[in-house]
């Protein structure tokens, strides 16, 4: 491998292409050869910064010089000065506000600064596989403070206080899920942890139970005390392996400590905890599929009533919270319920951990205070849209939400604000699309996997979303009607309507929120026969631009179907008939003489 | 465990090693190894960090895993907090890499400016996508 001691970064993204920085890219190799230290120096074109606005940027490495608006006539000088004597132009230095340039922690970046961790309190900071780092910052002392100093009635109003809603996507509150269950008379009664997360590309709960897993022990011992329950059960999906060490590896050290087992701080309280593994269905995420699942049945779903409060696992009360929702708990007992109270809006309190996905810069997990807009998120912490691009829609809830567009940016993000858009809260995942991206390719994605994943106990889900499909996957062909698009509207309103659980309850919803926010683009599949995003491909042609085109046969000579054909040194022209759609053509061509259209 | 005494004890012992702020005792270096840390290779930067403290035969250095801080992509990711001094986070680390840390940072005290975060107008820049020509 070569050694550089310097590396120059010059910007290649559309905003700083259109002004020059390629040509400014040559004259660097050009001056950097003069000099005679092409092999010292090593010149980068890189994807677009983000920094449109200060382009054409260069930035040399590893100083990190951030030189904005460089001219062509400004690189002799970068080159002899910097480069070469190790001055960097400070003329040309853009100049770095406070807490800019070469930031030394993590927690000074405004992607940290705007959060507010409490969840995600301990990730990332404490070895997951210590329990005494768990315990050096409070763990199991809202435990010790429920075990010895509260009543369960105490605990559960400390939790209604609160005002925590179920962080698995329902929102039901969870003070209210833990009085019921209390209330529940029986001999014996379960606390169970839904870990089934399986909405794509959402991975909060997995990020807590690897990076903090003593929080949701903790928490599952405090509602067992509270509700009246002797044993735990935490189903969690054996594609979560490390997740899955890592319980084992805590409920062995909490055993051993006697913070699980019989006489719990030499109380009369016993509470116990097992892992129960799934095998990645989605549906077992629904309570009742999960607890039949857990019980060694298929994983189905059984109508409600009767609640697990009343009738749960083995005909028995019991308590089914989320993985987030849990790991709030320590903290809202140790801190106070109206401490937590405090924090996010009227109706939804508190903070919510989203995993940010899709077409952001930061692709990563983050939690914020409920209320905050999705503006703040997708800009201020998730860094906007790379590749200096446009965009066009958020997808919050997965597979059971829906899409919300540029005007609905400045939305603050609450249970009840997003249900009101034709989306929801979910369990978290967020997925950021810019304007490359096709709404029905998205709908049909989304309809594709709540297909596959219906269980096909009830009618509606499993016909229904098959018919779905059957439509969506028409309408991206080109063979759509207009009468399609009534169609999966009608048929979504039923499937909602009649299915049994919350999958095929909420299945439709993608179809049904991009046919309202980007009823256009259904249009134009279906009347124009066209894909405005230049997803679908068989709405797509390539074609060759006659003005362009220097007949060179380099597209010809790519061509694995031979499709394409011409007299050298005069314009080709593209077979649609044979041509199959594989854009090798576009990619070679060094004049874009080539386009999608 | 009995009584609260000996949380409380246990809280007290092990507070100093994992205390963010400088006024701890010890050097703490954790290591992001949640799936994503470990999907972008965190584990071969944890044993280069382990292996490189103790050729160095550094005592009161605490090599330590954890989960994920948040910044997936930025993985793997390594924290280094020396006592006196603010936490250094440390981005898209290789062994080598961590080996000049553990050399340069925690032994002889020069923070490594290269591998911490570059931000303008709050992008963080080091994670620059290479084009070809």
């Amino acid at each position: 491998m070569a050694f550089y001691r310097s590396q120059v970064l010059v910007c290649g993204g559309t905003g700083c292409t259109s002004s020059d920085s390629m040509k400014i890219l040559e004259k660097f190799k050009e001056e950097v050869k003069k000099h005679n230290i092409e092999n010292e120096i090593e010149i980068v074109r890189t994807g677009c910064f983000g920094l449109c606005e200060l382009g054409p940027v260069v930035i040399v490495y590893p100083e990190g010089a951030f030189y904005s608006r460089v001219q062509i006539a400004d690189v002799e000088e970068i080159v002899a000065e910097h480069l070469v004597k190790g001055r960097p132009v400070t003329r040309l230095l853009y100049t770095e506000t406070i807490d800019e340039g070469r930031i030394k922690s993590l927690n000074e970046t405004g992607f940290y600064k705007k959060q507010e961790r409490i969840a995600l309190r301990n990730c990332g900071v404490i070895d997951p596989e210590n329990i005494d780092e768990y315990i050096a910052f409070d763990g199991y002392k809202a435990l010790a403070k429920v075990l010895t100093t509260m009543t369960p009635e105490q605990v559960i109003e400390e939790v209604k206080k609160s005002g925590l809603r179920g962080r698995g996507g329902g929102g039901f509150p969870t003070g209210l899920k833990w009085e019921l269950t209390a209330k529940s008379k029986a001999d014996q009664k379960y606390v169970v942890c839904n870990a089934d997360e399986g909405d794509p590309g959402a991975f909060m709960d997995r990020s807590i139970l690897e990076g903090d897993p003593h929080s949701v022990l903790e928490a599952m011992t405090i509602a067992g005390y509270a509700i009246g329950a002797n044993q735990g059960y935490i189903y969690v999906r054996a594609e979560y392996p490390i997740a899955v060490q890592r319980l084992k590896v805590a409920i062995k050290q909490a055993r051993e400590y006697g913070l699980l087992g019989k006489n719990i701080f030499g109380t009369d309280f016993s509470f116990d905890i097992e892992i129960r593994l799934g095998a990645g269905a989605f549906v077992c995420g629904e309570e009742t599929a999960l607890m039949n699942s857990i019980e060694g049945r298929r994983g189905m779903p059984n109508p409600k009533p009767p609640f697990p409060a009343q009738s749960g696992l083995w005909e028995k009360p019991t308590l089914i919270n989320n993985v987030e929702t849990y790991a709030n708990i320590p903290q809202i007992i140790v801190r106070g319920g109206e401490w937590f109270a405090s924090k996010g809006t009227e109706k939804s309190k508190g903070t919510k951990v989203f995993a940010l996905g899709g077409k952001i810069t930061n692709t990563g997990l983050v939690e914020v205070p409920m209320g905050i807009t999705l503006r703040e998120v997708i800009y201020e912490i998730g860094g906007g849209i790379p590749n200096g691009k446009k965009f066009k829609a958020v997808q919050t809830g997965g597979p059971s939400g829906g899409c919300l567009t540029a005007e609905h940016l400045d939305t603050p993000i609450e249970y009840d604000t997003l249900t009101a858009l034709g989306s929801m809260m979910g369990s978290g995942g967020m997925i950021v699309m810019d304007e490359d991206t096709c709404m029905v390719d998205v709908a049909r994605f989304y309809l594709d996997f709540t297909r596959d994943e219906s269980c096909g106990k009830c009618t509606p889900c499993r016909i229904g979303t098959k018919r779905m499909l059957e439509i969506l996957d028409r309408i991206v062909e080109g063979k759509g009607t207009l009468e399609d698009l009534d169609k999966l509207e009608e048929l979504g309103k039923q499937i909602k309507a009649a299915s049994l659980c919350g999958l095929g309850q909420t299945a439709p919803n993608p179809v049904l929120s991009t046919l309202k926010h980007f009823r256009d683009e259904y249009i134009a599949h279906v009347v124009d026969k066209k894909c405005p995003a230049g997803v679908c491909q068989a709405l797509l042609q390539y074609t060759i631009i006659e003005e362009k085109c220097k007949g060179c046969s380099l597209c010809a000579r790519q061509c694995p179907v031979n499709a394409i054909s011409g007299q050298v040194k005069s314009p080709f022209k593209i077979d649609q008939d044979k041509c199959i759609k594989c854009g090798a053509c576009l990619d070679k061509c060094p004049f874009k003489a080539i386009v999608k259209k | 465990m009995k009584t609260i005494q000996e949380l409380e004890e246990i809280r007290k012992r092990t507070l100093d090693k994992v205390n963010q702020r400088k006024d701890r005792t010890t050097t703490r270096i954790v290591v992001g190894m949640a799936t994503c840390g470990i999907a972008a290779g965190a584990r071969p930067v944890l044993l280069a960090i382990m292996e490189e403290v103790e050729k160095l035969g550094l005592t009161d250095v605490v090599v330590a895993q954890t989960g994920c801080i948040g910044l997936c992509k930025m993985e793997p990711i390594v924290e280094v907090i020396k006592p006196g001094e603010e936490k250094v986070t440390y981005v898209k680390m290789d062994a080598e890499k961590a080996r000049r840390i553990v050399r340069e940072h925690v032994k002889d005290g020069n923070v490594v400016e290269e591998y911490t975060m570059h931000v303008i107008q709050g992008k963080i820049l080091n994670d620059y996508k290479v084009e070809k020509e």
